[in-house]
């Protein structure tokens, strides 16, 4: 944790050299979204309402509630168990403190699902600087959750499986290169630590998945997944935003990721901002890869021939691909009432995944299924997400 | 603590010692910067979300530029 004890001394410094306003809180504004998710026979649905409010020139609170209705019968759930429908609330609440150039947060996140409890509490601090060209930003947060399972022929009772603690380490600089350019480095390093509960052999993986083994061509069988009790992960972003002589925006996005279970991946991402009188036009394109995790395979020689075994398809070598747009068009520019001004958002993404490693077992385990185990054909799904919401200023 | 000393270092000059060094793009040449489609997380809700989407399909995590944390996502 080197890099984060230079920030904190760099960003000690830079408080202390005396201040003048120049940061600003977030704008007052509540947000009332729909989301919809549906692919690899998965739909995720639910509400997402945001709300800021200022309490004083320097302070500003906020309030997110969230939910995911959650119907699954992916190939992961159909041949693991059968269909389920779950939902999960997420909840935070943050405080934003301003002072001259510096700007601190606080937040606080409570996620609850049927058998999967989550408590996070975040804080950072962004300093502006350099005649407020530059600013770096630094940010902790600390997680706490709580893993069960459904007990089976009960689809209501519940057993403990694991708790996992996460730390967050968060730094990021920022800096104006020209009046239309500016330019962002960002650094994150997670880290989890996974305890089993009453012997279930569960760490930081999902209990409900198997991995497999067996002799391709002949036989596939399945047994409980084997992790690591602890994971580590170190990422880099960098981005950059640039003003075009006709107002649009381009943005331009890439991160390198690498994690402690020998996964590696990159992302790319270019979008495009164009308004046109009322009109807030966004189109973008986003491209990810990784590659598998030291214990991942998509079929195993035997039962326990490793100390670690999984077969998640999160964990194998995959590439996606998402093609985006989004429209937003403003009313009440000018107040009316109360409101300052409000804007209707409609979005709309389509995300290919395209698995390298990891077969679709389904081909010869599921009813109907003809394929040969462990010759099945790599698997690939198209996901489609839409968002539709309202944005009010006050 | 070298390292840390030669930070700090680093940090002071910057902030006094070079003050030949000056800000080049004066205030009242913020007006683009400043345009809201320069922020590409101008909408936190639909940001946070999107996010959340790629989060849990994905085994990269972290340097997004919306932070994570708080998602169950058995």
């Amino acid at each position: 944790m080197r890099i984060f004890r230079y920030c904190i001394a760099v960003l000690s410094l830079l408080i202390l050299q005396g201040v003048s306003q120049a940061a600003v809180l977030p704008d007052e504004r509540v947000d009332a979204l729909y989301h919809s998710y549906d692919g690899g026979d998965v739909q995720v649905t639910g509400p997402s309402v945001l709300v800021r409010k200022g309490i004083s020139t320097n302070w500003s609170t906020s309030f997110n509630y969230y939910t995911d209705y959650i119907t699954s019968a992916s190939i992961d759930v159909i041949i693991g168990g059968s269909p389920y429908e779950e939902e999960r609330t997420e909840q935070t609440l943050g405080f934003d403190y301003l002072r001259g150039k510096t700007t601190m947060n606080l937040s606080y996140t409570k996620s609850i699902e049927n058998d999967y409890d989550a408590d996070t509490i975040s804080f950072g601090i962004s300093q502006d600087f350099f005649g407020d060209l530059s600013t770096i930003t630094m940010g902790y947060a600390e997680g706490s959750n709580l893993v069960g399972q459904r007990v089976s022929n009960n689809p209501k009772v519940f057993e403990d499986r694991a708790s996992i603690d996460r730390k967050n380490y968060r730094v990021g600089f920022s800096q104006v290169i020209t009046k239309n350019a500016t330019l962002g480095f960002g650094w994150e390093t997670i880290t989890d630590e996974a305890a089993s509960l009453n012997n279930s052999g569960v760490t930081l993986n999902n209990p409900y998945r198997s991995y497999s083994f067996g002799i391709p061509g002949t036989s596939r069988s399945f047994a409980q997944e084997k992790y690591p009790k602890t994971r580590t992960s170190n990422a880099a972003s960098l981005r950059a935003n640039y003003f075009l002589p006709f107002k649009a925006a381009i943005h331009a996005e890439y991160r390198w990721f690498q994690d402690s279970w020998g996964i590696r991946s990159d992302n790319y991402g270019l979008s495009y901002v164009h308004p046109i009188g009322d009109w807030i036009l966004d189109f973008r394109y986003r491209y990810y890869s990784q590659t598998k995790a030291d214990f991942y395979r998509d079929m195993f020689d035997f039962a326990d021939q490793f100390d670690f075994m999984a077969r998640d398809k999160e964990l194998s070598t995959y590439t996606s691909t998402s093609l985006g747009f989004s429209a937003s068009y403003e009313f009440a520019k000018n107040g009316w009432g109360f409101i300052d001004k409000g804007s209707l958002n409609f979005s709309y993404d389509i995300i290919t995944f395209d698995y390298k490693d990891w077969r679709n077992a389904c081909e010869s385990q599921c009813a109907g299924g003809t394929a040969s185990p462990g010759l099945e054909p790599f698997y690939s799904f198209d996901a489609e997400v839409i968002q539709a919401f309202i944005s009010i200023w006050y | 603590m070298r390292n840390m000393s030669l930070a700090l270092c680093l940090a002071s000059l910057v902030m006094t010692g070079c003050s030949s060094l000056e800000p080049w793009v004066k205030p009242y040449e913020r007006a683009n910067l400043a345009d809201p489609i320069m922020n590409p997380a101008r909408d936190a809700v639909s940001a946070g979300y999107l996010h959340h989407v790629y989060e849990t399909r994905e085994s990269a995590r972290g340097a997004g530029t919306v932070s994570g944390g708080g998602c169950g996502c058995n």
